[in-house]
């Protein structure tokens, strides 16, 4: 007995070993901050150095329409984003999971990385060198006497979007194209010899078969887009209205860091409704859909 | 084919030409397939049959010729307007749908209403033995059920023609054989014309009525079963379709319709020529293992067949299909006789000496294929 036991221990000393990096960084960097922001969201300043339990925070934000205004503007902006992201992403896939032939596939997954050398700040800025007033695109405009004068491209919320898609069309490329890839072409040959147009096959064949990667593609561009800063910051300006910079506003301008923690908190609950929204609209589940992306 | 009285064909093939890039996949192939029939093409893999099914199927466009199907032209026709359903190799089930939703599938996209389409499926499950498992899952289903799943979603359309892409390959050999009568049988009962492809004599000699043998593109002979075993019109369907013995040498004398052939080694066999060949030409010999007969003394073997010694390589177990390998003694070339079912045989030692003869008549020898 004691003989087998030994190694056993010994199997399960290693695991542990191999596990507590992961688990350490797990707990010290995401449980315990976020432990400490959910006693902050649910305190109040009542004089100097005194504090007090209360659910003010929570209050202010149901109480300010502004506040109201930017979460829902958020959440209905990422979600617009998200679904331009899998509109272009889905040919885009399609292509380098069946149509590439060969070393052409990667080489085009590669061409969507690319952009991802170069950091999130750089590459915004470049849109804004395209963008603004005097950059290339508007100064190309005028010039070839489509407009008047050179046009504000940037600020708009249609520039944020361009921004937010732009940054987040690999997240949904890669889940789709291992969606494609594991689709059998004979499923799609089999249903175009029992007479469905390409639009009855995408409809009954491709959708179903893809629907995990869609899923997970549409989680994760959702949740990189709410809680996006740079690009709407940047590409959208004080018009931006994002609600991250009001959680930034609270925590580094204002040093109110319980009405932060509240925003935070408030953000979270946000990201995790819609997940949870669009597991039940599409009828599956998380575990299926993180196995498959 | 057959001089039957002239039935309505439902698929005519004129002269159609597949050409890849560096080869020429159907090399202008011309035949017709008679209502009803079970059509078979049998030929090795890479010998253009799939190519030929796809071209029917509508998959692929033939670069010269003509397909015609039910009397129709099918040139610039998408297969998903074409009287012609596919079994896929891989029977390509729908695994997001049950097997209700698999059959009615082609009903669907033809509009067909929710409830009269779910009633045709239940119908048509019926009657391939699967009444009631509509509602379920195609993962649920054994290779078989699976096999006639597939074939009741492309017979529900009622197609003018059904095109089976070696559908029993997947299958282990057991529920093969199975299958193969099932097969015949439901062919029997719905009365559609099946074009099969195989790469298999045995089930292509079952199943059909008539067999195409197909080898680079082209068709090497195209008949009965019965034609393609008893009377192969090349070497190459003799030594395709059934057991052989193959036996290359050069003709040496030729007397009437048989002719002389010597082997490498030296040894002299005596053969139908199937055409005329001259002294001194290359040639191959075909001798099935059941043709030859087996005794322990020359006396025993039938008379007027020219004898030969071999001696026993060894013995192939294989109930109603042994057979003993043996080399002939002076040039040790190797061949095979199937054994009689009295058991007579059954005590052959390896080594011993035997003699044996074939009827020269129904050996058959072609020119040798240019190498």
């Amino acid at each position: 007995m004691t003989g087998a036991a030994a190694p056993r221990l010994q199997a399960r000393l290693m695991l542990g070993l191999m596990l507590a990096p992961p688990l350490l960084w797990l707990f010290a960097l995401i449980v315990l901050p976020h432990v400490d922001l959910a006693v902050l969201s649910f305190r109040e300043r009542l004089g100097p150095g005194e504090y007090g339990r209360s659910l003010e925070q929570y209050r202010t934000f149901f109480g300010e329409p502004l506040y109201w205004h930017v979460f829902v503007r958020t959440a209905v902006m990422s979600a617009i984003a998200t679904l331009l992201t899998l509109l272009m992403a889905f040919p885009v896939a399609w292509t380098i999971a069946k149509l590439a032939r060969g070393r052409l596939g990667a080489l085009l997954l590669v061409v969507c990385l690319l952009p991802f050398w170069v950091s999130e700040t750089v590459r915004t800025l470049g849109w804004m060198i395209l963008l603004r007033e005097s950059g290339v695109l508007p100064q190309l405009l005028y010039h070839l006497g489509l407009t008047a004068a050179p046009v504000e491209l940037l600020y708009h919320d249609a520039t944020i979007l361009v921004g937010l898609v732009y940054t987040s069309l690999l997240f949904m490329v890669v889940p789709l194209v291992n969606s494609f890839e594991s689709l059998d072409n004979s499923l799609i040959e089999a249903a175009y010899d029992l007479g469905a147009s390409g639009f009855a096959i995408l409809r009954e064949i491709v959708i179903p078969h893809a629907k995990p990667g869609i899923t997970a593609g549409c989680i994760v561009v959702f949740m990189l887009t709410l809680g996006n800063y740079l690009t709407p910051n940047l590409l959208g300006g004080k018009n931006s209205q994002w609600f991250t910079e009001q959680i930034y506003t609270q925590f580094i301008t204002r040093f109110n860091w319980e009405q932060g923690a509240a925003f935070g908190f408030l953000l979270l609950a946000l990201s995790t409704a819609m997940v949870w929204l669009g597991l039940k609209l599409s009828g599956q589940r998380f575990g299926d859909v993180m196995r498959r992306a | 084919m057959s001089a039957a009285a002239p039935a309505a064909a439902d698929l005519e093939v004129r002269a159609v030409v597949k050409r890849f890039a560096d080869h020429t996949a159907v090399d202008s192939l011309t035949f017709s397939v008679t209502r009803g029939s079970f059509f078979s093409i049998l030929g090795p893999s890479g010998c253009g049959k799939t190519t030929l099914l796809r071209m029917i199927a509508g998959f692929i466009q033939p670069d010269d010729g003509d397909i015609v199907i039910g009397g129709r032209s099918m040139a610039g026709v998408g297969p998903n307007r074409r009287p012609v359903n596919m079994v896929f190799q891989q029977l390509a089930l729908f695994p997001m749908m049950s097997v209700g939703e698999n059959v009615a599938f082609g009903l669907a996209r033809r509009g067909v209403p929710r409830a009269e389409r779910l009633r045709r499926a239940e119908a048509m499950l019926e009657r391939v033995g699967l009444g009631g498992a509509g509602g379920k899952r195609v993962d649920e289903m054994s290779g078989g059920q699976r096999q006639r799943v597939a074939i009741a979603r492309s017979l529900v359309l009622e197609p003018t023609l059904l095109l089976l892409d070696e559908p029993l390959g997947a299958l282990d050999l057991k529920l093969r054989e199975h299958m193969k009568i099932e097969l015949k049988q439901l062919q029997a009962a719905f009365g559609t014309t099946f074009v099969y492809i195989t790469h298999d004599q045995s089930e292509a000699l079952v199943l059909s009525d008539h067999v195409a043998v197909m080898n680079r593109g082209r068709f090497e002979q195209l008949g009965t079963p019965q034609e393609l075993y008893y009377a192969p019109a090349t070497a190459f369907v003799a030594g395709f379709v059934g057991a052989n013995n193959r036996i290359p040498g050069r003709v040496t004398a030729a007397e009437g319709a048989i002719a002389e052939v010597v082997t490498a080694g030296g040894w002299t066999v005596r053969a139908r020529m199937s055409a005329p060949l001259a002294a001194g030409a290359a040639a191959e010999a075909f001798v099935r293992p059941e043709v030859a007969s087996l005794g322990r003394s020359p006396g025993e073997l039938p008379p007027g067949q020219p004898a030969h010694v071999g001696l026993v390589e060894s013995l192939l177990f294989d109930g109603a299909n042994s057979a003993v390998l043996l080399r002939e003694r002076a040039t040790r070339f190797e061949f095979r006789i199937a054994l009689p079912q009295t058991g007579r045989y059954a005590d052959l030692k390896v080594g011993e000496p035997v003699h044996f003869s074939f009827d020269p008549e129904r050996a058959v020898c072609y020119a040798a294929p240019a190498a």
